[in-house]
């Protein structure tokens, strides 16, 4: 059985989470297949929750997956899809599996997905689910009746360190720590300075507070364009368009494996942050090479 | 006030294909300020589906005419002889309208001209934004005169959400202003951010239970 | 009104050249209809849609070239509603080209025997 993250979270150096993306059916062969390459190789396994506002196999049925094969998952919610009651029900269900791990996330809007006409619920935002699942932790429902068996999670949330303008992101961000985290695994992260800066501000806050820095290889030039463009929240600097314009053709998934690994290293050799947090969505077989390159096999 | 757009004319045309005689009815109030269904517009469009109709070799026989509401009974009493005389209503009123028509009028179809959108404003000469979603809770002494509830995508009460583009623009859409970064420059504008930086609870979705209804008191 | 072109002409700029045009015995189409206006802006959308339903086979509007207006912004408004009703038109499956706006100067009589012509040409075409 793996080691619960909230133990990994107090006592390791360095912390290392990555993703698995479910697909879109009820086949769970390829689920499976990730969970076992990686879960040995990191400390905790994200699992993505209607990722995009693409309708796909729930996160809460990988979790459950992770825990069989004996993997540490941590539950990714999003308050898009589901009203205060499912939220809080789902809680209580993984809590029941022995999944207590949840990063509580507001959730891209429809628009961005493939349900184009759906109702977007956001009964609650990411602050008030963190809020909720504190209420649950302490006993109690929303509406505050006493819970006919308790739960304990451990709770993370998001950030954005490349937001501009910045200072309403902090404010929300303050809220957040505030409400009570046990770690932060940030967006996309490119710039040393912008992670430096979001995780003093975080520290300053409340230093028992775990900052994950997110990292999503780039493969190419125009992938960059095209995030930069699409992804909500991430923002490729021109210095690595450039490079990976560079790079000889049929070399972007190598290349984009190379600026990640060298980012890992510097983020761990100068302590700007206490860990990654790995996305390669639909190349979660390359994840392994990742952590070769940088040190962390 | 109550914005709408009026329905493509294949839309209209269709809903008026089994009628001879039909009433073209408009409103003085809401849809004639946004451009959509005021007298001007009801001659346009009576014209419109009298040249379509014409164009198919049939005939089309419009009554025109415009009270100053149509969500009012009493104004639309006035229209009952007029009514008597078709065999369908096609209003270009916002969904109260039509619906006071078709309820005076319980034996004619009333039909729909226009999609009525949200309460809004003129943001520039024919451009009108969503201000206010009729949420039955207002919170706008908390945001300096902001409204999170439409003017934020997602509806959140404690933003901005990570989506923000650079600069401040909405996730969803790039012409679209963040409504949390508006609302920050605000409150810092009036000295106020203790304002955003308060927790708000999840809020009461259930304010007003619809379908709405208010008894207000006599003064 | 029947298979009449329908032309509303200001009377600073087209009417006087319809006039002198006249005058100078220029040959245009006698199908034609002249309304004078005291400017092109006075024409609205509803106007020349009730041209084309009364018959009309084509609705010209003429006014003052661009920035001669002496209404500032008559012939600029013209414009706009000529167009807004051509679109109109395609909406319904019509052909859009019936009307149109032309601009001109009072002694421009020969600029005010092309635009009848021309639209005169469109609505002639054979299969509309």
């Amino acid at each position: 059985m793996a080691t619960p993250f909230r133990e990994i979270l107090k006592r390791k150096d360095f912390v290392v989470t990555a993703e698995v993306g479910p697909v879109k059916g009820s086949s769970v062969s390829k689920a499976i297949e990730h969970i076992e390459l990686l879960k040995g190789k990191v400390d905790g396994l994200n699992v993505t929750d209607n990722q995009s506002s693409v309708m796909r196999y729930p996160s809460l049925g990988v979790c459950l997956l992770i825990k069989e094969h004996g993997g540490e998952p941590i539950f990714q919610m999003t308050c898009r899809d589901r009203n205060r009651l499912a939220l809080q029900a789902d809680l209580l269900f993984a809590y029941s599996r022995g999944v207590s791990n949840v990063l509580c996330l507001t959730g891209d809007s429809i628009d961005v997905g493939d349900h184009k006409e759906a109702k977007q619920v956001f009964d609650l935002d990411s602050v008030q689910l963190i809020h909720l699942v504190h209420t649950l932790n302490s006993g109690k429902d929303m509406a505050g009746n006493e819970l006919d068996g308790a739960v304990d999670f451990c709770v993370g949330t998001t950030g954005t360190p490349s937001a501009d303008p910045l200072e309403p992101q902090l404010i929300k961000l303050e809220k957040k720590v505030r409400a009570g985290v046990n770690f932060i695994q940030t967006q996309a992260v490119y710039e040393m300075d912008e992670l430096k800066r979001f995780t003093e501000f975080v520290r300053s806050l409340d230093e028992n507070v775990r900052v994950l820095a997110g990292v999503v290889p780039v493969i190419g030039a125009k992938m960059a364009a095209y995030m930069n463009e699409n992804v909500p929240g991430v923002f490729i600097p021109q210095r690595i368009i450039d490079e990976l314009g560079q790079a000889p053709k049929g070399t972007g998934v190598a290349k984009g494996i190379e600026i990640a690994a060298r980012m890992i290293r510097q983020i761990r050799e100068e302590k700007v942050c206490d860990g990654v947090h790995i996305m390669f969505i639909g190349r979660e077989e390359k994840v392994p090479e990742i952590l070769e390159a940088a040190g962390l096999a | 006030m109550i914005i709408a757009e009026r329905k493509p004319i294949e839309e209209i045309r269709l809903m008026m294909a089994p009628y001879k005689k039909i009433l073209v009815a408009g409103c003085g109030t809401c849809v004639t300020v946004c451009w959509v269904g005021g007298e001007k517009e009801v001659g346009i469009l009576a014209s419109e589906l009298r040249l379509a109709r014409g164009a198919e070799g049939r005939e089309l026989v419009t009554l025109e005419a415009t009270v100053d509401r149509q969500c009012e009974k009493e104004m639309l009493a006035e229209l009952r002889d007029k009514i008597s005389d078709v065999e369908a209503v096609v209003s270009l009123a916002c969904g109260a309208g039509v619906q006071t028509m078709a309820e005076l009028f319980e034996d004619k179809p009333v039909f729909p001209a226009v999609n009525t959108t949200f309460i809004g404003m003129p943001e520039g000469e024919g451009l009108w934004v969503e201000m206010c979603g009729a949420c039955g809770d207002c919170f706008l002494d908390r945001t300096g005169g902001i409204c999170p509830v439409v003017r934020c995508a997602k509806g959140l009460l404690n933003g901005p959400c990570g989506g923000t583009r650079r600069g401040g623009k909405c996730e969803i859409d790039a012409e679209k202003d963040c409504a949390w970064v508006l609302i920050y420059r605000r409150l810092e504008r009036q000295g106020r951010l203790d304002l955003m930086r308060e927790y708000r609870a999840p809020k009461n979705y259930r304010a007003v239970k619809r379908p709405g209804r208010v008894q207000a008191a006599k003064a | 009104m029947n298979g009449k072109i329908v032309a509303f002409c200001c009377e600073n700029s087209a009417y006087p050249a319809a006039d002198l045009a006249g005058k100078l015995g220029l040959h245009y189409s006698e199908n034609l209809r002249i309304i004078r206006v005291p400017c092109a802006g006075r024409v609205d959308v509803i106007h020349i849609l009730k041209a084309l339903e009364n018959g009309a086979a084509g609705v010209l509007v003429l006014g003052c070239e661009e920035g001669a207006c002496r209404h500032i912004t008559g012939n600029t408004r013209a414009k706009e509603r000529v167009e807004y009703s051509s679109m109109l038109l395609r909406e319904i499956n019509l052909d859009g080209r019936v009307v149109a706006m032309f601009n001109l100067s009072p002694n421009a009589p020969h600029k005010f025997v092309k635009a009848v012509n021309d639209i005169g040409n469109i609505t002639a075409e054979p299969g509309r």
